[in-house]
């Protein structure tokens, strides 16, 4: 089946199954391999990435039902060599051990974020309900997303 | 993992998906958010030849106003329920509902029409829909019909659906005392037992979910609730099918299910 969509600012247009999941168009087809498969199933949130600016687990969706849409991975979120506020901030508080879960944690903070510019730790927390970090690295994630909103709104 | 294979039809309107029912029957299944057919597929617990794909009609995800009712289109994700202000300030309990379903990401993309036709007897709306009396509204090849909330839930997945209706929209009154309790299932956030309790002076309708295959109106609760400080220890009154799992047997599931209900009454 013929499919367009927009990735990271770029048009691409494949003919594919519809039993093949956006995460895995991704990674297969086009070769972003920043979106990880984790649990497969939609419970740990590693493959997350934004469809038309909204997280969604990539796993669960086939790419044929996003057709037309607008998609951001963790690819698209640094500028060139310059890197997005999200991810310095990680990378400046130790927000990733293993680094498996990161991607998908970066996409879920741009969600939390667009919709909540100045959240409570509380409020990341809940916001981070779909992402799961196996080394349990989670007050340095939250505390880097806490950090990304001071540089965003800075 | 990867689905068994099948054939992908977006349908852009409702009668052209009833067209489709109607013409593969059992082989067919409806797509909306797919939270919990995707990964059902995936794991070959489901194997649908066809899936119809109704994300993409119009009409289907509008929230509105009707008289002193509220019409949620089916195909509204939970997110937008949550981001709705009408619906936080007529039917407060649905978004505080939606607010504790699955993770950000979940609520992107699921939706009431798709939760409520799945009828997991854990998912949270079932006990909601119970308790504010709302009514689905569905439309299948005989034309259009509305089904109380208290004859929809049949059993385990099951529900008064036919094979060749959809639904369309959920009709709700508009609800000022209403409140939703949910002891979660920490991994996966469904509710091991959820119940939403809808006041009106000295009377009260509670819906209850994740306690038995079909989610019910504790009526017991209801009947002793004026008068009686006790109402929650009816709150299994005539059920024999209580569920058990390894996250709660069937007589902690009973206990959890009047502490809830004593939680919800007394909020």
């Amino acid at each position: 089946m013929q499919i367009s969509m927009t990735i990271n600012g770029k048009e691409y247009s494949h003919d594919i199954e519809p039993r093949i999941s956006l995460a895995q168009y991704l990674r297969e087809n086009l070769n972003l391999t920043g979106t990880h498969i984790g649990c497969d199933t939609s419970g740990c949130g590693a493959c997350t990435v934004t469809v038309d600016g909204a997280a969604a687990k990539a796993c669960t969706l086939l790419a044929v039902q996003v057709d037309g849409s607008e998609i951001t991975t963790i690819e698209g979120m640094a500028n060139g060599n310059e890197m997005h506020p999200i991810q310095e901030a990680f990378k400046e508080n130790h927000g990733l051990q293993c680094g498996f879960c990161t991607p998908g944690m970066v996409m879920t903070a741009a969600d939390i974020l667009k919709n909540n510019p100045n959240p409570t730790d509380e409020e990341i927390r809940h916001g981070l309900e779909g992402n799961f970090c196996r080394c349990t690295g989670y007050h340095n994630i939250v505390k880097s997303i806490q950090h990304a909103a001071e540089k965003i709104n800075a | 993992m990867i689905p068994a294979k099948f054939d992908y039809i977006k349908a852009s309107s409702v009668s052209e998906a009833i067209g489709l029912l109607e013409k593969h029957g059992d082989d067919a299944k409806l797509l909306s958010g797919g939270h919990s057919l995707i990964p059902a597929m995936k794991l070959r617990l489901s194997r649908p030849e066809v899936l119809i794909d109704i994300g993409g009609i119009s009409g289907l995800n509008s929230i509105s106003e009707d008289g002193n009712e509220i019409v949620i289109g089916a195909n509204c994700t939970h997110a937008d329920i949550v981001n709705s202000d009408r619906i936080n300030s007529d039917l407060n309990i649905l978004a505080q509902t939606a607010k504790h379903i699955g993770d950000i990401q979940v609520r992107n993309r699921g939706t009431i029409g798709g939760s409520l036709a799945h009828a997991d007897p854990a998912a949270d709306y079932p006990a909601v829909v119970l308790a504010c009396d709302a009514k689905i509204e569905v439309e299948g090849k005989g034309g259009k019909r509305t089904i109380p909330a208290t004859e929809f839930f049949l059993g385990i997945f099951t529900t008064a659906l036919a094979e060749d209706e959809i639904i369309t929209a959920i009709r709700f009154p508009k609800v000022a005392n209403g409140n939703y309790q949910k002891f979660f299932q920490s991994a996966s956030r469904f509710a091991v037992v959820g119940v939403a309790a809808v006041k009106d002076g000295d009377s009260v309708k509670v819906g209850v979910t994740g306690v038995s295959g079909t989610p019910y109106r504790a009526t017991a609760v209801e009947n002793a609730y004026s008068g009686s400080s006790d109402a929650a220890s009816h709150a299994v009154d005539g059920i024999d099918d209580l569920m058990s799992d390894h996250f709660a047997d069937e007589e902690y599931r009973a206990h959890l299910a009047k502490v809830m209900v004593k939680k919800a009454l007394e909020a």
